[in-house]
C-alpha cells in the first residue's frame, strides 16, 4: 500500500488558471444562480453560510452586551429570548449543520474523489435552494415577531406562545430536507465515484468523516422533519400532541427533538474531525497515525449518536433506567472521540510542522475540542448532570464544542481549500494573527461560563445574580474578541481575491487528488478519472517545493 | 396571585447565593451535595491532567519538530503509525475511568432519585413566573423546610414546562404540565439559599426565583405555629376571604351577583331564599353554616344538590370567617 509510484493518468499540476478555470468558464448572474457545478454550489453555500454565521455572531454580540449587567443594559426581557432564540436557531441550522458539509465538502468532495461532480448535479443545486427558502422563513419569523421558543422549540411554551414559531419551524423543517438531500448525494457519491484504485481504506479522511455524517443526515433528519411539522399543526389547529391542556405529552416532544438533534450534534462536529483528519498528516508531512481507526470510529460515533438523545433529558422526568442506560452509553462515545485525539497527536510526533493558518486551526481545535470533550464527559456523569443541566456549564460546553470544534475547523478548512477554490493566496501574516485572535476570543468568552455554570448560574438568564456579574463582563470582553478575529479574517480573505499572490495547484504539500489539478480547478475538475495507487496520506517526500511556484509538485523520478 | 399570607412575613433581603467556600461550585448545604462537589472536583482534576498532557505533548511536537520554510530538499525522519502497546493503553485506560465515572455516577443518581421513606412532602407548583408551595394552612411563594429532616417535593406546572433548582442543594427536576415529578434533599444548614427556574418559560423566565428557607431545629414547627397563630389573628371577614379563595368555592359561587352553579353571594345574607320543595328560608348565620357543613339539606330553589361538604375541613372560625364575608358582599 505504500508502493512509492506517483497517482497515474492526472493531468500535470500547473500553476495559475487556465481558461477553462470554473469561476470564468460562464458568466453572468444566472450562470451561478442555475449552474449545477458542486463547486459553484460549494462557493454559494460558503456565502451563504457566512453571511448567516455574521447574523448570528452580530445577535450573540447584542446578547453578551445585554449581559454586561444585571437587569435591562441595552434590550428587553423579550427581545433578549427573542435575540438568543435565532442565535441558537440560525447557528445550528444555517450555519454549522451545512458549514462544512455542504460548503466545503460540495467544494473538495468530488475534487479529493477523482470525479467530475457529485452523483445527482440536480438534487444539490435543489439542496441549495431549499436552504435559501428555509433560510428566508426563518427570517420571516424575525421580521413578523420573531419566535422566543430558544432553538430547541420545547412544548408546551413554543405551541402557546404568541411569537411566531410557525415560520421558524417550517424554515427547519425545510432546511431539514436541504441537509437530507446533500446528505443522499453524498453518500451515492462516495459509494459510485470513487475512482480506480479507491478501495475504502485509501478515502481521505474527510470523505471518511462525510460519509458518517452523511448517514445521520439521511437517517435522523426526517424525525426533526416530522417533529416539527407535529408542533406547527398543534400550533395551527390545536390538535393535542405536545400540550397537556390540548391531552398531549411534553416529554414526548423532549424525546422526538433530542433523537434528531443528538445526532445533529455530530452532523455538526464530524465534519470537523474530517477536516482536522486531513489537515494535520499534511502539515505534520507525516503519515497520519492510525488512518482504519480514525476512519472507522467516525463511523463508530455516528451510530452510537442515535442512542444517547436521553442524555439531555435527566432532569425531565424520564424513568431512572432509562436515564441510566442512556448515560452509560453516552460514555462509549467518549472512546472513539479520545482516541481520535491521540491519533492526531500522535502524528505529529516526528513529523516537519509546518505552522501556517490551516495547521493553526488545527492546533487550535485539538485544544478547544479537548476541553469541549472533557467538559462532556461532567455531564454523562448523572449526579453531577443534576446540578449542571440547563446551566452556564452546558452553554460553555456546547459552545467549545460546537463554536471550537466545528467552527474552528470550519475555518481550518476554509483556509486550506481557499487557495484551491479561488486560486489566490490569502496574506498568511493576518491569517495566523487571526487565528491566534480566534483562539483567544473563543477561550476568553467560553472558559468563564464553566465557572459560572458550575457555580448555579441557569441558562437563557436575561437577568441575574449580582455575584455573576464579573465573569459575565469577561465572557463579553472575550465575544468582542472574537468578533474582531472574525472581522479581520473576513477583511484579509475577501482582500485576497483581488490581490492575493495566484496560488500554485498545491500550496501545502497535500496528497489527495484535489491538489493534483490546477488552482482554481477546471470546470470538469479531471480530463478522466485518476487511477489511484496508494493512501491519501502516503509519500509526502515525493513531493518537492518548488520556490519559484510557491508550491509543490511531484519529484521527477530522475532528481 | 401572590399569596396574601406575604403581608403577613417580614421585608426580605435581596436574594443572593451564600459566600462559597471552594471556587468552583457553590456552599453546599444538602446531604448529597458532597457526593457530587468529590465527583466534580474529581472530573476537574482528571481533566486538568488530561488537557495538560495532551497539550504539552502538542505543544512540545510543535517545538520539536518545527519545521523551518519551505524548501525543496525536506524530508522526515521515519516513523510507525502504529504502536500497538500504546494505543491498547489510551484505549482501555480511558474506558477504564468511564466505567468508574458511569458507576459512580449512576450510584449517586439513584439515590438523588429515591426519596427516603418518611420525608416531610410539600407539593410545588411551578407558573409564570413563580413557584407556589402548599401548607398545611395555604399557600406560600417561599419554601419553608427544617433542617437535617428529609424533604420530598412533589412537583407539578401550572403551564409550561418549568425547573426547579436549588445550586446549594445540587437538585433540580423539572415541573412538567399534566404530571408529577419529585425531588428530594435533607438540608445540613440553616439559612436562606435561592431557588432558580431552570428551564425556559418565556418572559420572566430569569425572575422566576425565590428562596428556601431553613429553619434552625425547632423552627420549622414554631413558623407553622406562628403562621397559624397569625392567621388566628386575621379579622374574620378577611380570613374567611382567603379561605374561599384557597378552597376553590369561588368556582361555584360568585361574588358580583350573577348565579353560576350554585348561588351568587352578593346580597344573600339576610334574604329569604325560596328552597326546591316549596318552602322559604331566612338566610342568616346558621343558614350558611348548615349549607357548608351539609349542603343538601336546604336547596335553593332551581339549582342543583352538586355541593360537597367541607364538614371537619373548616375550623369553626373558618366557619365564621366565610359567614362574616359572605356577610360584608352587600
Amino acid at each position: 500500500m505504500t508502493s512509492p509510484s506517483t497517482t497515474a493518468d492526472v493531468v500535470a499540476p500547473k500553476t495559475g488558471s487556465g481558461s477553462d478555470n470554473y469561476l470564468v468558464h460562464d458568466k453572468g448572474f444566472l450562470s451561478w444562480a442555475l449552474t449545477l457545478d458542486h463547486k459553484r454550489i460549494g462557493i454559494m453555500y460558503l456565502a451563504s453560510v457566512l453571511t448567516a454565521f455574521a447574523l448570528g455572531g452580530l445577535f450573540a454580540l447584542i446578547l453578551r452586551t445585554e449581559l454586561l449587567s444585571p437587569g435591562h443594559t441595552i434590550i428587553d426581557h423579550d427581545t433578549y429570548n427573542q435575540m438568543f432564540t435565532l442565535h441558537g436557531a440560525i447557528m445550528v441550522f444555517l450555519v454549522i449543520i451545512p458549514g462544512i458539509p455542504a460548503a466545503l465538502g460540495n467544494i473538495a468532495l468530488p475534487l479529493q474523489l477523482g470525479a467530475k461532480d457529485v452523483a445527482f448535479p440536480r438534487l444539490n443545486l435543489a439542496s441549495y435552494y431549499l436552504w435559501l427558502l428555509g433560510a428566508i422563513c426563518m427570517l420571516t419569523s424575525l421580521v413578523m415577531n420573531a419566535a422566543d421558543t430558544g432553538w430547541t422549540f420545547y412544548a408546551p411554551y413554543s405551541t402557546t406562545t404568541e411569537t411566531a414559531v410557525a415560520p421558524a419551524a417550517m424554515g427547519a423543517f425545510i432546511l431539514g430536507f436541504s441537509s437530507i438531500f446533500t446528505g443522499l448525494n453524498f453518500i451515492v457519491t462516495i459509494h459510485k465515484l470513487r475512482p480506480p484504485g479507491m478501495g475504502w481504506f485509501r478515502l481521505p479522511l474527510f470523505i471518511w468523516a462525510l460519509y458518517s455524517t452523511a448517514l445521520i443526515q439521511v437517517l435522523a433528519t426526517p424525525v426533526i422533519g416530522i417533529t416539527l411539522l407535529m408542533l406547527t399543526v398543534e400550533r395551527l389547529l390545536h390538535i393535542g400532541i405536545f400540550d397537556p391542556a390540548l391531552g398531549g405529552d411534553p416529554v414526548l416532544f423532549q424525546h422526538f427533538f433530542w433523537f434528531y438533534s443528538h445526532p445533529a450534534v455530530y452532523i455538526m462536529v464530524v465534519p470537523g474531525f474530517g477536516v482536522i483528519g486531513d489537515l494535520i498528516p499534511v502539515f505534520s508531512r507525516k503519515r497520519i497515525f492510525g488512518y482504519k481507526f480514525i476512519a472507522v470510529s467516525s463511523l463508530a460515533i455516528a451510530f452510537l449518536g442515535f442512542l444517547v438523545w436521553g442524555h439531555h433529558m435527566f432532569v425531565s422526568g424520564q424513568s431512572t433506567l432509562a436515564g441510566s442506560i442512556f448515560s452509560a452509553i453516552t460514555f462509549l462515545i467518549a472512546i472513539p472521540t479520545a482516541i481520535k485525539v491521540f491519533n492526531w497527536i500522535a502524528t505529529m510526533y516526528k513529523g516537519r510542522i509546518h505552522l501556517d493558518t490551516p495547521m493553526l486551526y488545527a492546533l487550535a481545535f485539538l485544544w478547544v475540542f479537548t476541553i469541549g470533550g472533557l467538559t462532556g464527559v461532567f455531564l454523562a456523569v448523572m449526579n453531577v448532570d443534576i446540578h449542571l443541566h440547563d446551566t452556564y456549564f452546558v452553554v460553555a460546553h456546547f459552545h467549545y464544542v460546537m463554536m471550537g470544534g466545528a467552527i474552528t475547523a470550519l475555518l481550518g478548512g476554509i483556509h486550506y481549500w481557499w487557495p484551491k477554490a479561488f486560486g489566490r493566496m490569502y496574506d498568511e501574516k493576518q491569517g495566523r494573527f487571526g487565528a491566534l485572535l480566534v483562539f483567544a476570543g473563543l477561550n476568553i468568552t467560553f472558559f468563564p461560563q464553566f465557572i459560572m455554570g458550575s457555580r448555579g448560574m441557569p441558562r437563557r438568564y436575561y437577568n441575574y445574580l449580582p455575584e455573576f456579574q464579573d465573569l459575565h463582563r469577561l465572557s463579553t470582553i472575550g465575544a468582542y474578541m472574537l468578533g474582531l478575529g472574525f472581522l479581520m479574517t473576513a477583511f484579509y480573505l475577501v482582500r485576497s481575491l483581488k490581490s492575493g499572490r495566484p496560488a500554485p495547484a498545491n500550496p501545502w504539500g497535500s496528497r489527495t487528488l484535489e491538489w493534483t489539478i490546477p488552482s482554481p480547478p477546471p470546470y470538469y475538475n479531471f480530463h478522466h478519472a485518476p487511477t489511484v495507487t496508494r493512501g491519501p496520506y502516503d509519500d509526502y517526500d515525493t513531493l518537492v517545493y518548488d520556490e519559484k511556484i510557491g508550491g509543490y509538485v511531484e519529484k521527477t523520478p530522475s532528481a | 396571585m401572590t399569596s396574601p399570607l406575604l403581608l403577613l412575613q417580614p421585608a426580605q433581603t435581596p436574594l443572593h447565593l451564600p459566600e462559597r467556600t471552594t471556587f468552583w461550585m457553590p456552599l453546599d448545604a444538602s446531604v448529597t451535595a458532597a457526593d457530587i462537589d468529590w465527583l466534580y472536583m474529581f472530573m476537574i482534576w482528571m481533566s486538568v491532567i488530561c488537557s495538560l498532557g495532551i497539550f504539552a505533548a502538542m505543544l512540545y511536537f510543535v517545538m520539536k519538530f518545527k519545521a523551518g520554510p519551505r524548501s525543496a530538499n525536506e524530508t522526515s525522519e521515519p516513523s510507525s503509525e502504529h504502536n500497538t502497546a500504546l494505543e491498547i493503553g489510551w484505549s482501555v485506560i480511558p474506558l477504564l475511568i468511564c466505567i468508574a465515572l458511569f458507576v459512580w455516577g449512576f450510584q449517586g443518581f439513584v439515590n438523588l432519585r429515591t426519596p427516603p421513606k418518611g420525608a416531610l412532602e410539600v407539593h410545588v407548583t411551578g407558573q409564570k413566573w413563580k413557584w407556589l408551595f402548599e401548607y398545611p394552612h395555604g399557600t406560600e411563594d417561599v419554601l419553608h423546610v427544617p433542617v437535617d429532616r428529609d424533604v420530598r417535593l412533589i412537583l407539578q406546572s401550572a403551564d409550561v414546562l418549568h425547573s426547579f433548582y436549588i445550586p446549594n442543594f445540587r437538585v433540580k427536576m423539572d415541573a412538567v404540565p399534566g404530571r408529577y415529578t419529585d425531588l428530594w434533599f435533607r438540608a445540613t444548614a440553616a439559612g436562606e439559599f435561592p431557588v432558580f427556574c431552570a428551564e425556559y418559560c418565556g418572559t420572566a423566565h430569569s425572575d422566576m426565583l425565590t428562596r428556601v428557607k431553613v429553619h434552625e431545629p425547632g423552627g420549622y414547627e414554631k413558623w407553622l405555629a406562628d403562621v397559624k397563630k397569625e392567621l388566628e389573628n386575621v379579622p374574620l371577614p378577611q380570613l374567611g376571604k382567603l379561605v374561599v379563595e384557597k378552597q376553590g368555592c369561588l368556582t361555584c359561587h360568585t361574588t358580583d351577583g350573577t348565579p353560576k352553579i350554585g348561588p351568587t353571594w352578593k346580597g344573600v345574607f339576610g334574604k329569604a331564599e325560596q328552597l326546591s320543595g316549596g318552602a322559604t328560608v331566612n338566610v342568616d348565620e346558621d343558614y350558611i353554616r348548615e349549607s357548608i357543613i351539609d349542603p343538601t339539606a336546604k336547596i335553593v330553589d332551581k339549582f342543583p344538590p352538586s355541593m360537597p361538604t367541607y364538614k371537619g375541613k373548616l375550623s369553626d372560625r373558618q366557619l365564621s370567617g366565610v359567614i362574616e364575608y359572605i356577610k360584608s358582599l352587600k
